[in-house]
């Protein structure tokens, strides 16, 4: 079975006084078909963990290992994390002018299989993806992320999760910033990828709105820098009721 | 009332500081520039005037003297079958009229030149393919040439000049655009390196004419055009489109001119390039004016640049000169960018390569401006040339990025 798995993961970002260090020592396990939630509040390190495992240049892995079914994840690009079946949902996706969404996807899925799709069935699974995520089929024409709305962006990053069907994917605070119904429409995107291809998912988000649609199997509190808690479901349900507040204060009082 | 705004220098690299206001000669409006087909009314610059202060003077020098050959091009004219194309001397009483040379090499040019091609689209006559004028450069000896296009009265056309070989080349491109007709000109710069070609186009339109003028400039080590465009009767519209790619030690420059002289015409000016590579050089200025009488004027004008790499340089200097209050629309705009690390990460962490990323974003960056210039042939020569040019300096472009590991298999 497909494992990720991330040890003492230790993390610092490039600021212009230097390095400063965010990750403290993070250690997680994800199956495939495991649905994990990060939950946390602001300036805890959860999309640092997001960026760090995508490969993104800003941040530097000074501690830890990171594999994929023992594969050493952090010796690859982010490229080739990609093609090796990792998928990062971002919080902020960027606007790439002039290429069109038809051909980023195709060239993306490409890249990703190692092969070009069949035009046809390509076409009609694109097609179906759109449809399903309530995305005007007029989008395919459209320049990537130019003029989205912040829904709009959203539901594009799920569309790449179902189409590219990754063995992991990272979802960075895909629901913030969403009205309810397209919190609803994207929510259904990732439980069909979940019910289609058995993709493990990390689901870092800072509310317990979309633990309402996407059914966490266990909730992890991240606190500055590490994992303070972890549990089940049911540990999203306390932090609903209870907010952040007590490992915050909990923090500010080891610190 | 005069507003003159002068955004000067977008200078991405830091290292290369530019001695702005040291010796330049200042200049009040454009409409003073001298212009004159005597040599002796603009003599040979030091490279401090205001028109020559970013241009690699040294290496142009051959162009500025009078002793300039016809022997360094061969001019070949593949023409529409509606398309008349003549070989005249200097003395052709059609040659001159678009308007006086605005710098020395444009003087120089006039005053070397021994014969000239004039192409004429006839009255009412819709061309039925693309008029083609090759011009091949065979030795390095400075040459002077002359071309004049002529769309007469309600005629269209498109006529595509292209510019290959080695050359030391002073070219005039004379264009006249009658009363309603439609005319497109290209002219691609896919000169070898080493050529040095300096080129003064200029364009006078008619009533309710026409004019898309394009330029392309991928090749040779120094390329300097200037496109000037004047209306003479109301209702003219010109569209210039440029787009230049820039390697290592390359200097493309245009300067443009758009002389709103007379009411209710429209202009848009376009260019957009990339620069890549130490020593890459590409300067933009565009200059309009709109005169007293130019009232209902429409115009708009943007530079774009995409520096790619480290140590290549764009200078971008817009200005708009409004001497009326009572128009329709003024504006411009410039911006010289870095390539967008941001946008590489996204495409990469869809697991595209690096090399195959920037391509992308290079290829998105001018794919507009390739549809606008709206000539299939140009438009497929375009998208290879923008290829190449990618493909040759892959390594300039995966040079700048941290040395990789072995492809992963992608299986």
């Amino acid at each position: 079975m497909p494992t990720l798995e991330i040890r003492d993961l230790h993390v610092s970002v490039e600021t212009k006084e230097g390095a400063k260090p965010i990750l403290r020592g993070v250690d997680l396990t994800i199956n495939s078909g495991e649905t994990h939630a990060i939950m946390g509040p602001n300036g805890s390190g959860k999309s640092t963990l997001a960026s760090a495992l995508a490969g993104h240049p800003k941040y530097q892995v000074t501690a830890g290992t990171v594999t994929l079914d023992g594969e050493d994840v952090l010796a690859m690009t982010v490229d080739e994390r990609a093609r090796a079946g990792l998928f990062l949902a971002m919080q902020y996706p960027v606007e790439v002018p002039g290429v069109s969404v038809a051909n980023f996807l195709r060239t993306a899925k490409t890249a990703i299989d190692g092969e070009a799709p069949a035009l046809r069935h390509w076409g009609k699974e694109v097609k179906g993806a759109m449809e399903n995520l309530r995305i005007d089929s007029t989008f395919a024409e459209r320049s990537v992320n130019e003029g989205f709305s912040g829904g709009e962006k959203k539901r594009h990053e799920i569309l790449q999760m179902e189409l590219f069907k990754p063995r992991f994917a990272i979802l960075d605070e895909t629901d913030s910033g969403l009205d309810v119904d397209a919190l609803r429409v994207v929510s259904e995107g990732v439980n069909r990828a979940k019910d289609n291809t058995d993709v493990g998912v990390l689901l870092i988000t800072h509310y317990t709105r979309i633990l309402r649609y996407i059914k966490p199997d266990f909730v992890h509190v991240f606190v500055d820098g590490r994992i303070a808690e972890e549990g089940g479901p049911e540990l999203a349900e306390r932090l609903e009721n209870e907010g952040y507040d007590r490992f915050t204060n909990g923090a500010t009082a080891s610190a | 009332m005069a507003i003159t705004t002068d955004h000067t220098r977008a200078v991405a690299d830091g290292a290369h500081s530019h001695a702005f206001g040291q010796g330049v000669v200042p200049q009040g409006s454009r409409a003073e520039r001298v212009t004159s087909f005597d040599l002796a009314d603009i003599p040979v610059p030091s490279g401090r005037e205001e028109e020559w202060r970013f241009s690699p003077v040294a290496k142009l020098q051959p162009l500025f003297g009078e002793e300039q050959g016809a022997g360094g091009v061969l001019t070949t004219v593949v023409e529409a079958p509606e398309v008349k194309v003549e070989i005249v001397g200097r003395d052709d009483e059609r040659l001159g009229t678009a308007g006086k040379p605005g710098d020395r090499t444009a003087v120089a040019a006039w005053n070397a030149f021994a014969e000239a091609t004039v192409v004429t689209i006839p009255a009412e006559a819709v061309a039925s393919d693309v008029t083609s004028i090759r011009i091949e450069g065979v030795t390095k000896d400075a040459t002077a040439g002359h071309l004049l296009v002529h769309a007469e009265r309600h005629s269209e056309a498109v006529v595509v000049i292209d510019h290959r070989g080695d050359a030391t080349y002073n070219q005039t491109v004379e264009v006249v655009v009658d009363e309603g007709a439609h005319l497109t000109l290209v002219s691609v710069q896919d000169w070898a390196d080493g050529a040095v070609h300096a080129s003064s186009h200029r364009s006078r339109v008619g009533r309710d004419a026409k004019l898309k003028h394009v330029v392309v400039t991928f090749g040779g080590d120094v390329v300097r055009i200037t496109p000037d465009a004047t209306f003479t009767a109301e209702g003219g519209e010109v569209e210039m489109v440029g787009l230049y790619f820039a390697d290592t030690d390359q200097h493309q420059e245009h300067r443009l001119f758009v002389d709103h002289a007379v009411p209710n015409c429209k202009s848009r000016v376009t260019y957009k390039g990339a620069l890549q590579g130490t020593g890459a050089h590409v300067v933009w200025v565009g200059d309009v004016l709109i005169q007293a009488e130019a009232e209902g004027t429409d115009t708009y004008e943007l530079n774009r640049n995409l520096v790619l790499t480290d140590g290549a340089r764009a200078d971008s200097v817009p200005n708009l000169e409004i001497e009326t209050g009572e128009i329709a629309g003024a504006g411009h705009a410039s911006a010289t960018g870095r390539f967008d690390d941001e946008q590489l990460f996204y495409l990469m962490a869809r697991g595209i390569p690096e090399v195959d990323a920037r391509r992308l974003v290079v290829r998105g960056f001018f794919a507009e401006l390739i549809e606008e210039i709206g000539v299939p042939s140009v438009k497929e020569r375009l998208i290879e040339s923008i290829e190449a040019e990618l493909e040759k300096s892959m390594s300039v472009i995966t040079g700048v990025a941290p040395a990789q590991g072995g492809e992963a298999d992608p299986a």
